[in-house]
């Protein structure tokens, strides 16, 4: 691409991103943390991880004690949540940019087939055979990680699959997860 | 037309392959690749191969890459869209799972945005939440949400299906009530066709339609149904139908695949997909 090409498509990004911020959208979130040692060995764990961090001041509505939070691509939480975990790192909390108060669905819509059981939750299903708690379906989402978590857990058992956020990386890994820690809790094992 | 399918498939290391797509037993082959169909991207392009064929139309080309949900593949993906939009001849690009990037959605639209004719774009998927997500969904011609992702559209503060908030996934009843107000804050694309109990078809106008029969609810678990929905309305595009038609026929068309084949909550998609071109000449003769 030429020098001027690019120059043109930059201002074309300035725009759109322009337009974003004017309707208050924003595809970020931040990771909250207690201490300012704990933000830079994050930092570098995710950076090291390929994830498009950068460390700012948290919003004064969610102010702690430290003054550095790290902003990511909401849509890797998972993956960001996992890779703290790997490391012993905790986070206090992990805020969408676009609305500090929108919190993780909680809601799940339960559904009976008669030989088998659907739980749902935001995008993501689950269904078991309720005779052996063999997962037979996983249905939704969007990400590129369902279809790979869909292999992993499709024709196995529900207490003997890998958990979806073991190789989930985005939201809709995370939804996956919850749809099958609630489907667990409707069939004990 | 010429018209393109853009997605990835669960495989770690699968390279970038843009290929004419054609089908055989239980797989896709993209040139000398075969994709096996479970569901995803390579359902999608299954249930266009199948509807091709019975429409006499031309097979779509496909572009895709391994992403297992590291973005890896999908970056491929975006790259090459960026680079190729200028030699775009195809009339109809259809978006799938792809890892949501508002950066390079952008890029890619703007590119298309700039083409003497913009194609029509059909976004399903994470497309369509990064369509959402980046503010353009009205330059869009068609989403194919489910329940949980019109609430997600629905949600002009979501940024994912994830947050959406508990007040806007309700039951199915409330779903016309969700399609206006995605509407209402611009993050429904010219045309919905929204999947569930009843599908539903929908504009800035209100509902259009609604497919109610035949209703097999063991479809409802079985992963790649939405993706078989989308491929088919794809090709019924292709073929050079009007957006509302193309959305009620394959609606007709995926739910007759049901009935037709009789499904447990523990079918495949690949198990319904034989019965495709039966439903779809049903359909169509409707």
């Amino acid at each position: 691409m030429t020098f001027l090409g690019r120059l043109i498509e930059r201002f074309r990004e300035v725009t759109y991103s322009t337009l974003r911020d004017s309707r208050g959208l924003s595809e970020r979130g931040i990771l909250i943390f207690q201490h300012t040692s704990e933000v830079i060995r994050a930092e570098s764990l995710l950076k090291a991880a390929g994830l498009d961090v950068a460390v700012k001041g948290p919003p004064p509505e969610v102010r702690t004690g430290c003054d550095l939070a790290i902003e990511f691509p909401i849509v890797s939480e998972l993956k960001a949540r996992r890779i703290l975990s790997d490391a012993r790192i905790r986070p206090i909390m992990v805020l969408p940019l676009q609305d500090l108060l929108l919190e993780p669905v909680s809601l799940f819509q339960i559904k009976d087939f008669g030989t088998h059981l659907m739980v749902r939750a935001a995008n993501m299903k689950i269904t078991v055979s309720k005779d052996d708690l063999e997962i037979v379906n996983v249905s939704g989402g969007g990400c590129p990680d369902v279809p790979f978590l869909a292999d992993q857990l499709v024709g196995r058992g529900l207490y003997d699959a890998p958990e979806p956020r073991t190789h989930g990386q985005t939201l809709c890994g995370y939804a996956l997860q919850l749809a099958y820690e609630e489907l667990k809790r409707q069939c004990p094992g | 037309m010429s018209w393109l399918i853009v997605g990835t498939i669960p495989y770690e290391g699968f390279p970038l392959v843009e290929a004419s797509c054609a089908l055989t037993k239980d797989s896709v082959r993209l040139g000398d690749r075969a994709v096996r169909v479970v569901r995803g991207t390579a359902a999608l392009a299954a249930a266009a191969c199948l509807t091709v064929e019975v429409l006499g139309i031309q097979p779509p080309t496909v572009l895709l890459a391994g992403d297992i949900g590291r973005g890896d593949g999908s970056t491929s993906v975006y790259r090459r869209m960026v680079d190729r939009v200028g030699e775009v001849n195809e009339r109809l690009i259809v978006f799938h799972y792809l890892m949501p990037d508002v950066r390079w959605h952008d890029r890619i639209l703007m590119a298309l945005e700039e083409l003497a004719e913009k194609p029509v774009l059909v976004a399903d998927a994470g497309y369509m939440y990064v369509a959402k997500m980046s503010g353009s969904a009205p330059s869009y011609d068609l989403f194919t949400p489910d329940a949980g992702e019109i609430a997600f559209l629905a949600d002009e503060n979501a940024p994912h299906p994830f947050y959406t908030r508990g007040f806007l996934l309700q039951e199915e009843e409330r779903v016309p009530e969700l399609i206006s107000r995605a509407y209402e804050h611009e993050n429904a694309a010219r045309y919905l066709l929204v999947k569930g109990r009843s599908d539903l078809i929908a504009s800035k106008d209100g509902i259009l339609a609604e497919v109610v029969e035949p209703c097999v609810d063991a479809m409802e678990p079985i992963g790649g149904t939405g993706d078989s929905l989308t491929g088919i309305v794809a090709a019924l595009l292709a073929a050079g139908k009007a957006i509302p038609e193309a959305a009620f026929l394959a609606a007709k068309t995926n739910r007759l695949l049901g009935s037709l084949s009789n499904p447990t909550p523990a079918f495949s998609v690949a198990d319904l997909l034989p019965a495709l071109p039966n439903a779809l000449e049903m359909a169509l003769s409707h």
